[in-house]
C-alpha cells in the first residue's frame, strides 16, 4: 500500500495521460464515426460503399495492428506523424469511430419505419427526415451502445503503452520493475484508476437506458 | 436503392440527382485511390521489395519467409486455441453458479469478480501474468485472454438465460432437479443456442486480443512480421504489413460471417436440430395471425424471437442485413421489445466492442 501512496505522483500523470488521450480520441471518434454512419445510411452508393468497406476493414483489424501501422509501416511509406500522443489519436480514432459507426447505424435501424415513412409522406426530404425524425429518436437507443463503445475505447488506450506512449498500464510496467515486490499493489492501484473511468461511464448508460425504457 | 426506410423509391430529380452524386463521388474515390497509387509509385513502394514474398532474399528462401509467418499465425492461434475452450468452461460455470445459486455468499463473488474482469484492460492482465506472476509469454497472453473473456462469456450466458421464458425453470424445478441442475441441463442448453452467434462474435474479439501478445513480446503473427521487416530492411516493413494484416483481416472476417450466418439461421427458425419451439397451444399449431396483427401471446414458443418469426408484426422493419451486422442488429431487435432486451441492456458494460 505503501508503494501506492509514495508513487502516486507517476500514477497521476498517467491516469491525466490515459483520460487526456481516451476524451481526445473519444471525441474525434464521435465526429467521424457519425459522419460514417450518415454515409452508410446516405442515398448515395459510393459514399455507402466507403463507409461499409472502411467500417468492414477495421473493425477486424486487431487494434494493435492499427498502432503498429502508424508507428512502424506509415514512416517507410513517407508519413511521418509524431510518436507518442498524436499516433496514439491517430490509431485510436480510426480504430473507435467503426465501431461508433455500428452503433449509431443501429440506432438509426431501430427507429419504427412508420416514423420515416410520416416524415416522408409530409413531404420531407432525405436530410429533414433524418434530422428531424430519425436522428432524434435514433440517439436513445444509440446511447446505452455508444457508452458501452466509448468503455471499451477508454480500455483500449492501454494499447497505447507499447507505443511509446506513458499511459497507465506503461506506469504499471515501470513500476513493476521498480519494486517488484509489490506487484500486486500496483496491479490494483492501476486497475482501480481504469474503474475510476469506467464504472462511473456504466453507471451512467444503465442510467439513461432506464429513462429510455420509460419514454417508449 | 438499398430499401433503406430513410428514402422513397426515387423519382425522375431524384434520379437525376442521385447519378450526379454517384458520378461526382465515384471519381472522388477514383481521383484520391488513384494520388495513393501515385505516390506510392513515386517512393518506389512498388519496386523489386515485394521479390522477398516469392524470390526470398538475403539468403533466405521464399519458403522460409513464409514458414515464420505460418509459426507466427500458429503461435496466434494456438494462444486463441487455448483460451477460447478455457475462458468458456469458466464463463459457463460463473453463469450457472450465478443463475442457480440460492444464496447471496455463492451468487455475489462471482458477480463482483466479473465486474471488476470487464471493467480491466486485457493488457494490463497480460502484464500481471508476466511481471508480477512472472509466467512465461504464451501463458500470460492465454491469462489476460481467459480472465476478460470468461467474464463476457459470463455475462452473454446471464443475458441468454434471463432470455428464457420463466415455464422452462418452473417445469425443471417442477419435476424435482435443483436449481442448478435445471440451470445446467434444462436453461443452459438453451441459453447457449440462444447466444450462439454472440459467443461466436466474441471469438473474433479474442482473436483480435491475441495480438496484445505483441507487446508484452510473445511471438506471435505480428511479433513475427516485425522481426521479418527487421532481418529483410526497413524497405520490406510494409510488405510484411500487407501480409499480416490480410491474414488477421481475412481469419476475424471468415468468423464474423460465421456469426451473421448462424444469426440468420436462428431467426429463420430453421434452425436445424436441438430445441424446436414447443407448441404449448391446447391441439396443433395455433393459426398464423395475418399481416400487422395481434401476435401470439406469450409462451406460444420458447424463447419466440429467436426461434421463430410467430411474434413479431409485420409493420416492424425488416432491416437490410450486411455482413457484420451482428451486434447492432442484436441491440435493434432488443429494442424492438423481444424478452433478450432486459438482460442485454444491462449488458452495457462488457465492451465487447473491441
Amino acid at each position: 500500500m505503501g508503494t501506492f501512496i509514495d508513487e502516486f505522483g507517476t500514477i497521476w500523470g498517467a491516469f491525466l495521460a490515459t483520460l487526456s488521450l481516451t476524451v481526445v480520441s473519444g471525441a474525434l471518434a464521435l465526429v467521424w464515426g457519425t459522419l460514417l454512419a450518415v454515409m452508410r445510411v446516405s442515398p448515395v452508393g459510393p459514399l455507402r460503399t466507403f463507409g461499409t468497406g472502411y467500417v468492414e476493414l477495421v473493425r477486424n483489424t486487431p487494434l494493435t495492428v492499427m498502432f503498429f501501422f502508424w508507428v512502424f509501416v506509415a514512416p517507410s511509406i513517407g508519413f511521418v506523424p509524431p510518436l507518442g500522443f498524436w499516433i496514439a489519436v491517430i490509431a485510436m480514432t480510426l480504430y473507435t469511430s467503426s465501431f461508433v459507426c455500428e452503433a449509431l447505424r443501429s440506432g438509426v435501424n431501430s427507429v419504427g419505419v412508420g416514423q420515416a415513412e410520416a416524415a416522408r409522406s409530409i413531404g420531407l426530404t432525405f436530410g429533414q427526415t433524418l434530422s428531424q425524425v430519425v436522428l432524434p429518436q435514433a440517439w436513445r437507443t444509440a446511447i446505452p451502445p455508444l457508452i458501452s463503445v466509448l468503455i471499451a475505447h477508454t480500455k483500449n488506450t492501454s494499447v497505447a503503452a507499447g507505443f511509446a506512449y506513458f499511459e497507465l498500464v506503461a506506469s504499471m510496467q515501470r513500476l513493476t520493475n521498480k519494486h517488484p515486490a509489490d506487484g500486486i499493489v500496483i496491479f490494483f492501484g492501476i486497475g482501480l484508476m481504469y474503474l475510476v473511468i469506467t464504472i462511473p461511464l456504466g453507471l451512467l448508460a444503465a442510467r439513461i437506458e432506464r429513462k429510455v425504457a420509460f419514454a417508449r | 436503392m438499398s430499401g433503406s426506410i430513410l428514402y422513397d423509391a426515387p423519382g425522375p430529380r431524384a434520379k437525376r440527382l442521385d447519378r450526379t452524386l454517384n458520378i461526382v463521388f465515384s471519381l472522388v474515390f477514383v481521383a484520391v485511390v488513384a494520388w495513393i497509387g501515385y505516390s506510392f509509385w513515386q517512393r518506389d513502394i512498388f519496386n523489386d521489395r515485394w521479390a522477398v514474398l516469392w524470390e526470398g532474399a538475403r539468403g533466405q528462401t521464399p519458403a522460409d519467409v513464409w514458414g515464420s509467418l505460418a509459426r507466427g499465425l500458429g503461435r496466434t492461434l494456438l494462444a486463441a486455441g487455448i483460451a477460447a475452450p478455457i475462458a468458456m468452461l469458466i464463463g459457463g460455470g460463473i453463469a450457472i453458479i450465478r443463475r442457480g445459486a440460492r444464496s447471496r455468499w455463492v451468487s455475489v463473488p462471482p458477480t463482483v469478480l466479473t465486474e471488476l474482469a470487464r471493467g480491466l484492460p486485457v493488457l494490463l492482465l497480460m502484464f500481471l501474468a508476466k511481471l508480477v506472476f512472472g509466467w512465461p509469454f504464451l501463458w500470460s497472453v492465454v491469462f489476460g485472454l481467459v480472465v476478460y473473456n470468461a467474464a463476457v462469456v459470463a455475462e452473454i450466458l446471464r443475458a441468454g438465460l434471463a432470455a428464457l421464458p420463466k415455464g422452462q425453470r418452473e417445469a425443471g424445478l417442477s419435476i424435482g432437479l435443483s436449481t442448478m441442475r435445471t440451470t445446467l441441463i434444462i436453461e443452459l442448453p438453451q441459453a447457449v443456442r440462444i447466444m450462439l452467434p454472440a459467443l461466436i462474435s466474441q471469438l473474433v474479439v479474442l482473436l483480435k486480443d491475441t495480438s496484445l501478445g505483441f507487446i508484452i513480446a510473445y511471438e506471435e503473427l505480428l511479433r513475427t512480421m516485425k522481426l521479418n521487416s527487421e532481418f529483410f530492411g526497413s524497405e520490406s516493413r510494409i510488405v510484411f504489413f500487407t501480409v499480416g494484416a490480410g491474414i488477421y483481416i481475412l481469419i476475424n472476417m471468415s468468423v464474423s460471417r460465421l456469426a451473421t450466418f448462424v444469426e440468420r439461421r436462428l431467426r429463420e427458425g430453421g434452425g436445424g436440430k436441438g430445441i424446436e419451439p414447443p407448441e404449448i397451444g391446447p391441439a396443433g399449431p395455433i393459426p398464423q395471425s395475418g399481416v400487422g396483427g395481434p401476435a401470439r401471446e406469450e409462451g406460444a414458443h420458447a424463447g419466440d424471437p429467436v426461434f421463430g418469426a410467430g411474434r413479431r408484426p409485420e409493420s416492424r422493419p425488416i432491416p437490410q442485413r450486411r455482413p457484420g451486422d451482428d451486434e447492432g442488429e442484436r441491440r435493434r431487435q432488443a429494442y424492438l421489445g423481444d424478452p433478450t432486451a432486459q438482460s442485454l441492456r444491462h449488458n452495457t458494460r462488457t465492451g465487447d466492442s473491441r
